[in-house]
């Protein structure tokens, strides 16, 4: 995900969140007074907890022409506040064992710690005075901004690839700002300051805009008695995010050549625009997810099967979708020719196996594969509190429930094959898709 | 690296915020079991999930590949799961997956990986399946070539990404002559050259019993781990450890530069360290920790990074070999201001070595450390590796328990004895970019 989830949280793209959801731990929900809500899992294997804030605010919610403000403001919430000094939020956090950090996304932005689970209080109040009580100046502004143009050339501009995929998206998307990267545009981060990042702390940053995550060796009550001690008297703000544009039919395919001379690897991508996991319609995301995997997840996938192994047009191929986001998302499909193959062809192979399924649709053993690792998964993800903190987090972040989350495994049951294929059909259609050929310098020409 | 983060002094206002009581130790019990089959190995049970890790690590690795054919340990491991037994490529994912069981191989300098999540249901099948992909991997023409393109790729990708240059270009400047002067990954001619029957030579070479260190964590008890380490090790031979070669002990100092058409610099510095059994390594490592292994917390983070906005990330470690021990660490700087960004790491490291590190500051390193040390230990996966690492060091069954003591014993006079080792001018630098001012 190239400035996707911008840090460690990064799984490649199209990672599946409700797909390694669910668990056998307890899990706890409850919401405080003023609107902020709360989710706890136990896991006590490991006297560790891991202590989440997730506001439903992200570069998707930024003001237009001030890309990058929503990731440059998860930087400023380290500075200092009218409790705690400048640069020491993350000290503290370290004297007492414990590991920080954060991460922006389109549609949220989160702050975590881990550390040993009697240290819960600290860090609650700590993250609870910054979330209301955050003291910024000039100086500390430049200086970060100057990190995030590092950060930028780091992730994207000394990354053809990444590049690439930032064209991609702005290509994909006519008027939504999922098609602004969420690091943000060079020359929009470089005019960043102080006022726009009062600005979007004094709207976004309240408790009826923020999820509690707390996973590990606690108790629910207790998390309620400190989430009320530390969370419950902040004021709420009352200031949901505008509604964001949403895109307009999309009529026309769309296709775009890169030429970077440092691609040494050429390869095709297309993203189609697909819809978002929709609990009144859980279904369709479902399907889409279990396409996905037919297509191009794993060596027993059809692109795989086909065109890496009988026709060896391509040394690698892939299909992704993610669907916990507010609004629609890329179904994504790519190919990496062989040696002597052209983009061209991995192209047609690519369109050729999409169209097959939109014929055929899967079969039962391909379906009965998927809904079998859909359900053994969930046991894996048990061994991973601090993902299936993420999962709720991010569930949540974008508007869905626990349950949403928890009921996944019986909608993928639900899916039939004649689901997937009439997915293919209504969602792969170029019309609603861009195509891209990342190249070198020179050679083969779109 | 994280989105963002800080140190600046401490007030007098957070004093109060501080505990000062010392962290629980990790409570983990570590059983070393020897298994009917003669395996020594170490366990955990953990009765709360349906689950059990095994990580296996098998000692020479790329460092034993020939000369002519690098990259032939890291293509042989990541042909094991391309087809066993009676099972080609596809029907041994089918069947991996019928079991929900995941695995994962890799290969570094100095060992082979094996990582295995596999559920108690089906446990004998899954431990069976991975026994088949270590002792009988078949090597079909499809999946040598298929995984060889896959490499090939990569590798091509590598050849203008800065980080995987001057990673390449520091180690074989730091070890030329030497096996560690390769990458694991190897090189486009070596992967293209290699043969399928150079990569049977290699499995038999590199995986046997006596060569593997190996960890189970998860819900078995002793008598079923053993059988379950006799079950998936039985198919190999018993082979040998293999002898380490020992490597040039000091790098070249000063800047190599890499011009390549980037905005951002890529630097990676490093130096001569201490071996993991040296009487000084702990002090050695708490004084990195201050240095540059701290995360936001550390002095190169702080000067680098928060006062000057030079980086996104900085940092240094510890690297240890099984025939080389090097500090070693990387920075990312615009091309017009890396040769700042270098100036204040060897300013830093200067310091060090001539003053050491005063009281406060190794205060706070060591109630990070020893109460960090507990987020090591919290999943069965995580343990696994962890154990397997311990062992390989011969650290010995009761070092988790013994581990905070030896942080907590480390005073500054230490720390001024093992400073003497940082040397900021003989910092061996590669840079890759297009820099200026250097």
């Amino acid at each position: 995900m190239q400035s996707g989830m911008v840090v460690r949280l990064v799984a490649l793209v199209g990672f599946l969140l409700p797909a390694i959801a669910m668990a056998a731990q307890p899990i706890t929900t409850f919401r405080l007074g003023n609107g902020m809500e709360v989710v706890v899992i136990e896991d006590h294997r490991a006297p560790v907890v891991t202590h989440m804030v997730w506001y439903r605010t992200g570069a998707a919610d930024e003001p237009w022409g001030h890309s990058g403000i929503a990731h440059f403001f998860e930087h400023l919430m380290f500075k200092g506040t009218d409790d705690i000094p400048e640069g020491a939020f993350s000290k503290i956090v370290a004297e007492n064992g414990g590991q920080d950090n954060a991460f922006t996304s389109w549609d949220y932005t989160g702050y975590f710690q881990r550390i040993a689970a009697d240290r819960l209080d600290l860090v609650m109040k700590m993250e609870a005075d910054r979330m209301r009580d955050l003291v910024l100046n000039e100086r500390v502004v430049a200086t970060e901004r100057d990190v995030i143009l590092e950060e930028r050339n780091s992730r994207t501009d000394n990354d053809p690839g990444a590049l690439f995929q930032e064209q991609m998206r702005a290509a994909l998307y006519m008027n939504h700002p999922y098609g602004v990267p969420i690091i943000g545009w060079r020359h929009e981060i470089e005019a960043l300051g102080l006022p726009e990042a009062l600005a979007f702390y004094r709207r976004f940053y309240a408790p009826d805009n923020a999820i509690l995550v707390v996973a590990g060796d606690v108790a629910p009550d207790e998390v309620r008695r400190l989430a009320e001690i530390h969370y419950g008297p902040l004021e709420p703000s009352g200031n949901p995010a505008d509604a964001r544009p949403q895109e307009p039919p999309q009529l026309a395919a769309r296709r775009i050549e890169m030429r970077d001379a440092r691609v040494r690897q050429p390869y095709v991508m297309r993203h189609y625009l697909a819809p978002a996991y929709d609990p009144a319609d859980p279904g369709t995301a479902a399907a889409l997810t279990v396409l996905a995997k037919v297509l191009g997840q794993g060596i027993t996938s059809r692109f795989a099967q086909q065109i890496e192994i009988a026709d060896r047009v391509a040394v690698s191929t892939g299909a992704f979708y993610s669907d916990t986001a507010r609004d629609a998302v890329p179904f994504t499909v790519f190919g990496v020719p062989a040696p002597g193959r052209t983009l061209a062809e991995v192209e047609a192979a690519l369109d050729a196996e999409i169209a097959r399924i939109i014929a055929e649709g899967p079969t039962a053993e391909e379906l009965e594969r998927i809904r079998r690792k859909t359900r053994t998964d969930l046991i894996h993800a048990r061994d991973d509190v601090g993902g299936l903190a993420r999962v709720y987090g991010a569930a949540l972040a974008v508007g869905l429930s626990t349950e949403d989350v928890d009921r996944w495994p019986d909608v993928v049951d639900a899916v039939t094959a004649e689901d997937v294929r009439a997915a293919a059909e209504r969602w792969l259609v170029p019309a609603r898709s861009v195509t891209g050929y990342l190249m070198g310098a020179e050679g083969e020409a779109g | 690296m994280g989105a963002m983060r800080i140190l600046v002094r401490a007030g007098g206002a957070l004093a109060a915020m501080v505990w000062l009581a010392a962290m629980p130790a990790a409570a983990i019990e570590i059983e070393e079991v020897t298994s009917p089959g003669g395996t020594v190995f170490w366990l955990v049970e953990e009765q709360a999930i349906p689950l059990v890790a095994v990580e296996i690590s098998f000692a020479g690795g790329a460092r034993l590949d020939p000369a002519d054919r690098p990259g032939l340990a890291n293509m042989m491991a990541a042909l094991l799961e391309e087809g066993a037994g009676d099972l080609d490529a596809t029907a041994f994912a089918k069947a991996r997956d019928e079991l929900a069981a995941r695995f994962g191989f890799g290969a570094g300098r100095d060992s082979v990986t094996v990582g295995a999540r596999m559920l108690t249901e089906g446990l004998d099948r899954s431990a069976a399946l991975l026994a088949t992909a270590l002792a009988s991997p078949r090597f079909d023409a499809e999946a040598v070539e298929r995984v060889r393109g896959q490499i090939l790729s990569g590798l091509a990708a590598d050849q203008t990404d800065p980080n995987a240059v001057a990673s390449r270009l520091w180690f074989a400047r730091a070890f030329e002559g030497h096996a560690y002067a390769r990458d694991a990954d190897g090189t486009i001619e070596g992967v293209s050259a290699i043969t399928r029957d150079e990569l049977v030579a290699a499995h038999g070479r590199l995986l046997s019993r006596k060569a593997a260190t190996v960890a189970v964590v998860g819900a078995v008890d002793a008598a079923r781990a053993g059988a379950l380490v006799d079950a998936i090790l039985g198919g190999l031979p018993e082979g040998a450890r293999p002898e380490v070669a020992p490597a040039p002990e000091t790098p070249p100092a000063g800047i190599a530069i890499e011009e390549l058409d980037v905005p951002q610099s890529v630097a990676i510095f490093g130096q001569k360290g201490l071996p993991r059994d040296h009487p000084d390594y702990i002090p050695a490592y708490v004084m990195n920790h201050v240095i540059g292994g701290g995360g936001f917390s550390s002095r190169l983070m702080e000067e680098v990074r928060e006062k000057r906005g030079l980086a996104y990330g900085v940092y240094s470690y510890l690297a240890n070999y099984d025939g080389a021990d090097l500090i070693l660490g990387s920075v990312q700087t615009a091309n017009e201001r890396i040769a700042e960004s270098l100036e204040v790491i060897r300013t830093e490291w200067r310091r060090v070595a001539e003053e050491g590190i005063p009281e406060d500051d190794l205060e706070r390193a060591k109630r990070y450390l020893t109460g960090a040390f507990a987020l090591r230990f919290d999943s069965n996966a995580k343990i696994a590796r962890f154990l397997v690492g311990a062992q390989e060091e011969n650290l010995g069954l009761d070092y988790i328990n013994i581990r905070n003591d030896l942080i907590e014993a480390v005073t500054v006079e230490d720390i001024r004895r093992v400073s003497k080792l940082l040397d900021p001018q003989g910092l061996s630098i590669v840079v890759v970019g297009k820099p200026a001012g250097l």
